[in-house]
């Protein structure tokens, strides 16, 4: 019986430390809100962005820094900084959501998976909920993901004055690439 | 015994499960540990790297390239006649170029004694947050003009460096807020030829200029010099202008209203012969157009 239990335990404590966390501190993110009428590009990159994810409950985060975009033309991020984003105000961006079928997803085996991400994208002060597909590839025991999603800036409060309106866009695309490395604590 | 052990299996079932309940709403992030405060520079104290007449704090970008058309019209007071002052104008046209986040260069010509003028403009110091922070900026400006006038008395015998004159300039400068700037820029000004011999050949004033934001692409800017030594007896005041930036996504205007016509720091520090209680004040502006010549990677 003694034997039972210490084993009950050790399976127990073995499951809780089953669900693998994976992180990243490198995880891209590209901004575009070059609309078709727009004499140049309006793009930027953030290189830094932070991401974890445990895969045993699906849970998972990104964190930008605002600041962390970078424009071809150093006036455009000075705009985004200074008029639209506000970055001193909102310094950073954050999404807290879930992989909804994270369970069809062998995290042991090299793959790869369409999955469901659903979760509140908090950038500018607002919170809005948006739901987006992923793609992951398992290589290696780490996890390629990538995601793309559009938001509409009036829902996070981000105003284009009328002078500029038909020179940016009104939604913006955003495209998440990132490597994901296992956790170790 | 057994029942101690079954009572802490039990036990550690119970806060095992409640873990991963709280885990439901963990900080992930958190896991990665608290980012390190890094080294911050503070920017965008002014939209513009003039304040209005004066050099501001701030710099252009590395690799950009600022056009910039500033036009002083006639005195307001001249009334309906000369359209207060419209009907008159003075220009200079100028080219500044960012060459490091702290370095910056600059010609400009201007209509005013067919005048021209360079300058370099360099901050050993750049306010910043963060670790080994800097709370203000500090700048120097060194500049020269050369007047293109011809001789006044051409049967005198003349020097070429009798047209040159000098300025060199420190900024102090402090965003205080999103909202509030202000620097404090002592300045010499040096002519290698002066009109009268009672004249002093340097000059020393004091800037002050600041900017207080009204709304995200609107500000209220004021630019004004003391001159404490050096000024001519009579007919000559210190600068003043006051005005509002204005930014339309590719341009910076900066309306103004100023007593002084030059728009070179020789100029408009040793020469502003108007009086602002006597409405001698002028409209002008500056138009800024921010050029990227080289792309940022």
């Amino acid at each position: 019986m003694k034997n039972f239990f210490v084993a009950a335990i050790t399976v127990l404590v073995a499951m809780t430390g089953f669900g693998q966390k994976y992180f990243t501190k490198g995880a891209q993110i590209n901004f575009d809100a070059t609309s078709p009428s727009s004499p140049e590009k309006i793009e930027g990159i953030n290189r830094t962005a932070t991401c974890v994810v445990d895969t045993k409950t699906g849970n998972m985060q990104f964190a930008a820094l605002m600041k962390g975009f970078g424009f071809e033309r150093a006036l455009m991020e000075e705009h985004f900084n200074e008029n639209y984003v506000e970055s001193d105000k909102y310094p950073k961006a954050e999404f807290k959501g879930e992989i909804k079928n994270s369970d069809k997803v062998d995290f042991t085996k090299d793959g790869t998976y369409t999955v469901k991400i659903k979760g509140k994208l908090t950038m500018h002060g607002e919170s809005k909920d948006v739901e987006t597909d992923a793609k992951l590839t398992m290589q290696n025991g780490k996890i390629k993901a990538t995601a793309e999603l559009s938001v509409l800036l009036s829902d996070y409060k981000i105003s284009i004055p009328g002078l500029v309106a038909d020179k940016v866009s009104k939604t913006a695309k955003i495209t998440v690439s990132c490597l994901l490395e296992p956790f170790k604590s | 015994m057994r029942k101690l052990l079954y009572q802490s299996a039990i036990g550690i079932v119970v806060l095992l499960s409640s873990n991963n309940l709280w885990a439901q709403d963990e900080d992930l992030l958190k896991l990665l540990g608290e980012e390190k405060p890094k080294k911050e520079r503070i920017k965008y104290a002014f939209k513009s790297s003039r304040v209005i007449n004066g050099h501001s704090m701030e710099f252009l970008n590395p690799g950009t390239m600022d056009f910039r058309i500033l036009h002083r019209f006639g005195q307001l007071n001249q009334g309906y006649k000369n359209f207060f002052g419209l009907d008159q104008a003075s220009m200079r046209m100028g080219f500044d170029f960012g060459i490091l986040q702290n370095l910056m260069a600059g010609v400009g010509r201007s209509t005013y004694k067919k005048e021209v003028d360079a300058y370099i403009k360099y901050a050993p110091i750049r306010q910043s947050t963060g670790p080994w922070s800097s709370p203000i900026t500090f700048a120097l400006v060194s500049g020269i003009t050369m007047n293109g006038m011809p001789w006044t008395d051409p049967a005198r015998k003349n020097f070429f460096t009798s047209r040159l004159s000098y300025y060199f300039q420190a900024i102090i400068g402090r965003k205080f807020s999103e909202n509030f700037s202000l620097q404090v820029s002592p300045t010499m000004v040096h002519n290698n030829l002066v009109p009268l011999e009672t004249n002093p050949n340097n000059i020393y004033a004091i800037g002050v200029g600041g900017r207080i934001k009204l709304s995200k692409r609107i500000a209220f800017t004021w630019d004004y010099s003391y001159v404490i030594i050096g000024m001519p007896d009579s007919g000559y005041y210190h600068p003043l202008s006051v005005g509002f930036d204005i930014e339309t996504g590719g341009h910076v205007f900066q309306l103004h209203f100023s007593n002084s016509t030059g728009m070179n720091e020789r100029a408009f520090i040793t020469e502003t012969t108007g009086q602002w209680g006597k409405a001698e004040v002028r409209f002008g502006f500056n138009l800024s157009r921010v050029f990227q010549i080289k792309k940022k990677k």
